[in-house]
């Protein structure tokens, strides 16, 4: 509700993001192995504003499951994910995408959570109810981040 | 039997033990009470972790050496109180708990280690603080303590010393069964929008970081903990509370039929590890 009054106020001011071209997390199409090659927004990814996704600990909060060297300046890398060193090297933008969306599709009873999806979970709080852990801009911002991290 | 002692009888035997002589160092309290900080597990726990370990065994060494002297122990002083709230009357029949049950150090022995348990009736699982409100409502005619009251802590903190170094051993079977495979549901239930388990945590990932946190097996055996986040004790079911809440998931209540179930079931994945009441962590 919130996310859809922003972005109507966003488009009202000729904001970048029109609603029409936004995928909710219910139409998202995930290929065999989980990658999902359609942009959520039809706005190329910010990775400047990915990185900061990637650290907020209210938002992405990566580190603390990924120990990643691009960000050796912080402390407290996790040690319960892979590291994501080289991550964009050997993954595809669409694997990537389909990961941080819901990485269950890829991964089948990971502990990372699906950023992109809004089903019913089991007694979630009220107010995270209906909604995604990460707004479409954030993932695909996020996913622009993980292609800089290459070899 | 201390684990020095059970290292030294294994190794005489075979090398079954190998996982407990490869473990840290001991705790040793006040350079006499000796803990057994990592134990083989119990029957129904084989095959999910190898070696049953306390949440001491994960913390760092300044936290550790907090618990290794009751001088240091920020906890003592709640156990102080707790044993003059003992000898205190209360309510209409103006009686102390120590009227009824004298000595604790005599008849508290052991209580903390078999909790929870079911009531005499057979009919209800009841925690130790459960077991506390009941003689104050039904023998003292006194008011309820609430769960989080200072008054509450202090006194199972109190009576869990008096455990302390006493293996835990929780009765699974029986009447207590429907309980323990409720709080075993609960814990491989995946909850809140980060849609995760008790044991994709406490299992899955212990002995890893998880940000600035060195994940242990969520033990119960030193509740009430000193926190040094919270300033003060802290009961299982706050635990449990600030648990679910990290994973955006709502809460149950303490006192709660299921946060009872999952303590039990909790107990008795740290089963043999001693009491440690009360611990200290970060
Ligand atoms: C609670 C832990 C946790 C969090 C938080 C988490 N991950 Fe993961 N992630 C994992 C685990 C575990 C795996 C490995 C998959 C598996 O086996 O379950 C993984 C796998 C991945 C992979 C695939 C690696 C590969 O080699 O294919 C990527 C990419 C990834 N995570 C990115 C992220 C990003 C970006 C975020 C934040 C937006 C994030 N993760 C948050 C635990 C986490
Ligand atoms: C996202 C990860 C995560 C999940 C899921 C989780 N916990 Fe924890 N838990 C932690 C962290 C981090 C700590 C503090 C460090 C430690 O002791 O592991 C902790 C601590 C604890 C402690 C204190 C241990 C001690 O030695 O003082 C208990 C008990 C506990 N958790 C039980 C649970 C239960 C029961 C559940 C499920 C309802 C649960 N946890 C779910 C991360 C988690």
């Amino acid at each position: 509700m919130k996310r859809t009054l922003a972005l109507a106020v966003c488009v009202a001011m000729g904001g970048s993001v029109a609603l029409a071209d936004m995928l909710a997390p219910a139409d998202v199409t995930y290929g065999d192995y989980g990658a999902v090659e359609q942009s959520l927004t039809g706005t190329p990814g910010d990775p400047e504003n990915g990185a900061q996704v990637f650290l907020a600990r209210k938002l992405g909060n990566c580190l603390a499951c990924h120990a990643n060297s691009d960000m050796a300046d912080q402390p407290f890398h996790g040690e319960v994910g892979p590291p994501l060193d080289g991550i964009g090297s050997y993954r595809t933008e669409a694997e990537l995408r389909g990961m941080i969306i819901n990485s269950k599709k890829t991964f089948q009873g990971t502990i990372m959570p699906a950023f992109y999806v809004a089903d019913d979970f089991t007694r979630n709080q009220d107010k995270f109810e209906g909604e995604t852990i990460l707004t479409a801009q954030q993932v695909e911002d996020v996913v622009a981040y993980l292609m800089t991290l290459t070899d | 039997m201390r684990l020095s002692t059970l290292k030294t009888a294994a190794c005489g035997l075979a090398l079954v033990a190998a996982p407990l002589a490869a473990s840290a160092e001991d705790l040793l309290i006040n350079g006499q009470v000796e803990i057994n900080t990592e134990v083989q597990p119990a029957d129904h726990m084989k095959g999910i972790v190898p070696v049953v370990r306390s949440g001491w065994t994960f913390r760092s060494p300044e936290t550790q050496v907090l618990q290794m002297d009751d001088f240091d122990n920020p906890g003592m002083i709640f156990v102080d109180q707790g044993m003059s709230l003992w000898q205190t009357g209360d309510g209409e029949t103006g009686e102390s708990c120590a009227d009824c049950h004298g000595d604790m150090a005599e008849s508290m022995e052991g209580v903390r280690a078999s909790m929870p348990k079911m009531n005499p009736e057979g009919t209800d699982l009841w925690t130790l603080e459960e077991n506390i409100n009941n003689c104050r409502t039904e023998r003292m005619e006194a008011d309820e303590w609430a769960w989080e009251s200072s008054e509450m802590l202090a006194m199972t903190a109190a009576i869990g010393k008096q455990s302390r170094g006493m293996p835990v051993d929780v009765e699974i079977d029986g009447p207590a069964r429907e309980w323990w495979e409720r709080g075993e549901e609960l814990y491989y239930q995946r909850v809140g929008q980060l849609d995760m388990a008790c044991a994709n945590c406490h299992e899955d990932n212990y002995d890893n970081m998880i940000r600035a946190d060195h994940l242990s097996q969520g033990q119960i055996n030193g509740f009430p903990v000193y926190r040094l986040k919270w300033g003060g004790l802290g009961s299982i079911h706050r635990r449990f509370k600030g648990c679910m809440k990290n994973i955006r998931a709502e809460p149950y209540n303490r006192g709660s039929d299921e946060f009872k179930a999952l303590e039990l079931y909790v107990a008795s994945r740290g089963a043999g590890l001693d009491v440690e009441t009360p611990s200290v962590r970060n």
